[in-house]
C-alpha cells in the first residue's frame, strides 16, 4: 500500500533535521533502516499501534521543550558497584564515564567504533529489522539510522558488576537518540542498569542477543522530569536455556512509550518483562510488549502495575504469539492499574495469537481503585489515611517489583516508589 | 470511658435508619457483652464507634474519654486507645502481617507523641504474644490475614489488640469460628488484657464466651436499641430461652 502523502511528508519533514553518521561497518544497515523508514513512514494518530498514544510529539522535527529536574536526591543506583558509562543529552561524557574496561566483558562506543569490520555488524539493525514484522516500529528504525551514539557491549563471561548507563539531561531542548547493542556469549551473564531522563526527547533502542545458557539481568529507571519525552525499544532474541529479565521503574514524564520485542527462539528459553509505572497529573505511559514463542518450553512473563492519578493516563499493550512448533508454551501476562481517582484511565489491549496445541497461556487486566475495606482496616489499627493508602499502592505495585531477581535492586526501587508516593502526601 | 448517648444512624447509601437511639455506658475496668438478634445492630455500632464510612450519625453522640468519637478520623480514634476485633477479619494481600504491625504500632505511639518502639523491641514482644496466642512464625510473616483460616484471623485480632495495648477493646463476634481450644486461647489473651483502666465491650452470641470473659452487664440489642441490660444471669437467659421472652415484654 502507498504511503499517504501527509505521511510522507511528516517523515521527510523529521529526516530533514537530521544528519546520518558514517561510520563504516554500519553505514549499510543505517541506509537499509532508512529505506525501511521511509516505506513505513512515521507513525500518525491513525496507525492502529498508536491508537492509545499520541506519536506527535514523538515524530515532530523538533523536541518540545523540557524543564530540567533539580532534585537534591541520590541518584537510583549510587550506592551500587558499577561501572558507569554517562551521557549527557544523549552526548558521550568520558569525563564522568568510568574507564570502560572490565573483565568478562568488551564495551566500545557507538560512535568510535568505525572499522569497517565488526561482531556488532550481525546485530546492529538486525534484531531491529525482525521486530519489523508483523507489526511496525518507525521510530526505531529511524533510530537505527540516525543513532548518533551508544554502547556496544559483547559479554564473554560474567562481569563482576552492573554496567550502570546514566543518561543525565542539562538542556531544556535536547534531542537524543541512542542505540546500544548488547552480544553476550554462551553461558555469560551481564547486569545491565539504566536511570535518567537523557533529554527533552530520547528515542532509544537496545539491542541484545543472548545465546545459549545466557544470562541478561535489566533494571531501568526513567528518569522524572516532568515534560521529557522518551521512545525506547528493546529487541532481543533468546537462545536454548537462555534467560531475559526486564524491570523499568517509570515514574512521571510526559510521555513514554516502552516497546520491547522478545523473540524465544531457542528451547527452554524464559523471559520476563516487567514495569511499575507512577504517573500524577501530565502524564502518558505506554507499555507495548510482544513477545513472540518459537521452541519448545519457553516460559513468558510479562506483569506491569501503573498508579495513576489526577488525570494520568496508562496504557498497556501486550501480545503472546505462539508459533506452530512451539509446545509446551507457558506464557503469562498480566496488566493492571491502580486508579486513585476518577479522571485517570488506563487503556489496555492484551492479545494472544496461539498455533500450538500444547499451551498454557493466562492473560489478565484490570483496573482498580484503593480497596476501601482494607484502607479502613489499616486505619482503624491507627495507621494513618496517608501511610495506609501508600501501603496499599505499595502491596499492589509488589507484583511486579517481584520480578526483579537481584534483591538489592528490588529494595532499590522499591524505595524509589515509596519516595515518590510520600512526596505527593507532601 | 465510652459513653454513647441517644446515637441513630442510618447508612449513607440508602434511606435505611439501623441505629434507633442507643445508650451505653462502659466504665473502665469493666466488661460489657451485647447479645441480641441477627440484624439488630451490633455491628453497625461497633463500625460508627471506629469510624467506618457510609454511616450517617443523624443524631446522638459518642464519646472515649471526654473526647468526641465522631468528629475523629479512625485512626485518631485508634491513637486515642479504641479497638475494635471484627467480626470479619479484612485480608490484605502484600502486606506483611509483621510490617503491619510494626507500622500501627509506631503510627499510634507517634501520634501520641510517644518515641517509636524499636525493631528489636517489637520483635521480641511480639513473639512473646504471638507465642501465648499459638501464632508460628509463618503467620507472622504472611500478608495480613491472607489464606488464615476463620479462627486464625481471629486470633490474629486479640493479637493485634495485645499489641496495641487499646483503652476500650470492642469485640465484634471474636468467639465465632473458634474451636474450643482457641477460644480458651482467645480468653486467655482478652483476660490479660483486662485491668482497672480498660474497658471491654463483648458482641457476642453465646454464652461460652462469657463463661470464660466474665462480664459485669450485659445487654440485649434489638432492632437498633439497647432494649434490656442486666448482669451475667441475662446472658444465661438467653441462651435457655433466646430472645422471644424478652423482646415480647420490652415491647
Ligand atoms: N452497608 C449496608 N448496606 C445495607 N444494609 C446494611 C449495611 N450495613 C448494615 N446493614 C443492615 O443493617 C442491619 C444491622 O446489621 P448489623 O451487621 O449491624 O447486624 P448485627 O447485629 O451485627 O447482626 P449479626 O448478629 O448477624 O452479626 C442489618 O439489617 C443489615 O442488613
Ligand atoms: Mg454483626
Amino acid at each position: 500500500m502507498a504511503l499517504a502523502q501527509v505521511k510522507i511528508e511528516a517523515t521527510e519533514e523529521r529526516l530533514n533535521t537530521l544528519d546520518m553518521p558514517q561510520e563504516g561497518w554500519s553505514t549499510a544497515a543505517r541506509e537499509d533502516a532508512l529505506m525501511r523508514l521511509r516505506s513505513m513512514g512515521l507513525p500518525s494518530r491513525r496507525d492502529e499501534y498508536w491508537k492509545y498514544t499520541r506519536p506527535d510529539t514523538l515524530v515532530q522535527p523538533t523536541a518540545p521543550d523540557a524543564a530540567v529536574l533539580h532534585t537534591d536526591e541520590v541518584p537510583v543506583f549510587d550506592a551500587l558497584g558499577r561501572l558507569k558509562i554517562v551521557f549527557v543529552d544523549g552526548v558521550f561524557s568520558a569525563d564522568e564515564s568510568d574507564d570502560l574496561t572490565l573483565e568478562g566483558v568488551t564495551i566500545e562506543r557507538l560512535a568510535g567504533a568505525t572499522a569497517d569490520i565488526h561482531w556488532a555488524k550481525g546485530l546492529y539493525g538486525v534484531l531491529e529489522n525482525n521486530g519489523q514484522n508483523p507489526v511496525e516500529r518507525p521510530l526505531a528504525a529511524l533510530n537505527t539510522a540516525y543513532a548518533t551514539d551508544g554502547v556496544l557491549i559483547h559479554v564473554t563471561g560474567t562481569p563482576s558488576k552492573p554496567i550502570n548507563l546514566i543518561y543525565r539531561h542539562i538542556s531544556n531542548s535536547s534531542d537524543a537518540i541512542l542505540h546500544h547493542v548488547l552480544k553476550i556469549d554462551k553461558g555469560a551473564e551481564v547486569t545491565i542498569l539504566e536511570n535518567g531522563p537523557a533529554a527533552a526527547r530520547f528515542n532509544k533502542c537496545m539491542e541484545i542477543d543472548v545465546a545459549d545458557g545466557a544470562k541478561f539481568h535489566h533494571v531501568r529507571a526513567q528518569g522524572r522530569d516532568h515534560e521529557r519525552r522518551a521512545a525506547t525499544h528493546i529487541f532481543a532474541r533468546l537462545g536454548t536455556e537462555s534467560s531475559f529479565k526486564s524491570f523499568t521503574l517509570t515514574a512521571n514524564g510526559v510521555m513514554t512509550r516502552n516497546e520491547c520485542v522478545i523473540e524465544l527462539t531457542g528451547d527452554d528459553a524464559h523471559a520476563t518483562v516487567a514495569g511499575a509505572a507512577l504517573g500524577d497529573g501530565d502524564f502518558h505511559h505506554d507499555d507495548t510488549v510482544f513477545i513472540t514463542h518459537d521452541a519448545v518450553n519457553c516460559e513468558s512473563r510479562q506483569v506491569f502495575k501503573k498508579v495513576l492519578r489526577n488525570g494520568a493516563t496508562g496504557v498497556f499493550q501486550g501480545k503472546i504469539l505462539v508459533k506452530s512448533g512451539a509446545q509446551k508454551t507457558d506464557g503469562y501476562q498480566i496488566s493492571q492499574s491502580l486508579l486513585l481517582d476518577e479522571d485517570s484511565q488506563f487503556l489496555a489491549k492484551p492479545e494472544l495469537e496461539i498455533y500450538a496445541d500444547d499451551v498454557a497461556c493466562s492473560h489478565g487486566s484490570t483496573s482498580g481503585a484503593i480497596d476501601e475495606e482494607a484502607l479502613f482496616y489499616l486505619r482503624s489499627r491507627g495507621v494513618p489515611v496517608g501511610e495506609a493508602t501508600d501501603m496499599l499502592t505499595l502491596s499492589f505495585l509488589a507484583e511486579a517489583v517481584e520480578e526483579i531477581e537481584h534483591s538489592t535492586l528490588a529494595e532499590e526501587i522499591n524505595e524509589r516508589l515509596a519516595a515518590w508516593l510520600a512526596r505527593r502526601r507532601g | 470511658m465510652l459513653n454513647i448517648n441517644n446515637l441513630h444512624v442510618s447508612l449513607e447509601e440508602e434511606d435505611k435508619q439501623i441505629l434507633k437511639g442507643v445508650d451505653l455506658t462502659v466504665e473502665a475496668g469493666k466488661v460489657h457483652a451485647i447479645m441480641g438478634p441477627n440484624g439488630s445492630g451490633k455491628s453497625t455500632l461497633s463500625y460508627v464507634l471506629s469510624g467506618k464510612e457510609g454511616y450517617e450519625v443523624t443524631e446522638g453522640s459518642a464519646d472515649l474519654l471526654g473526647e468526641d468519637l465522631l468528629e475523629i478520623d479512625p485512626e485518631e480514634r485508634a491513637a486515642l486507645g479504641l479497638f475494635l476485633a471484627f467480626q470479619y477479619p479484612v485480608e490484605i494481600p502484600g502486606v506483611g502481617n509483621m510490617t503491619f504491625l510494626r507500622t500501627a504500632v509506631n503510627s499510634q505511639r507517634k501520634a501520641r507523641g510517644e518515641d517509636e518502639m524499636s525493631a528489636s523491641e517489637f520483635l521480641k514482644v511480639v513473639r512473646e504474644r504471638a507465642k501465648s496466642l499459638k501464632i508460628d512464625a509463618d503467620m507472622l510473616k504472611r500478608p495480613v490475614n491472607v489464606g488464615f483460616s476463620g479462627g486464625e484471623k481471629k486470633r490474629n485480632e486479640i493479637l493485634q489488640m495485645a499489641m496495641l495495648e487499646p483503652k476500650m477493646c470492642i469485640l465484634d463476634e471474636t468467639d465465632s469460628g473458634l474451636d474450643v481450644d482457641a477460644m480458651k486461647l482467645v480468653a486467655e489473651g482478652v483476660n490479660a488484657l483486662r485491668n482497672e483502666g480498660r474497658g471491654f465491650l463483648v458482641i457476642t452470641h453465646y454464652q461460652r464466651l462469657l463463661d470464660h470473659i466474665k462480664p459485669d452487664v450485659v445487654h440485649i440489642m434489638a432492632n437498633g436499641r439497647i432494649v434490656k441490660t442486666g448482669g451475667p444471669e441475662l446472658a444465661l437467659e438467653v441462651e435457655q430461652n433466646g430472645y422471644a421472652d424478652i423482646l415480647a415484654e420490652v415491647a
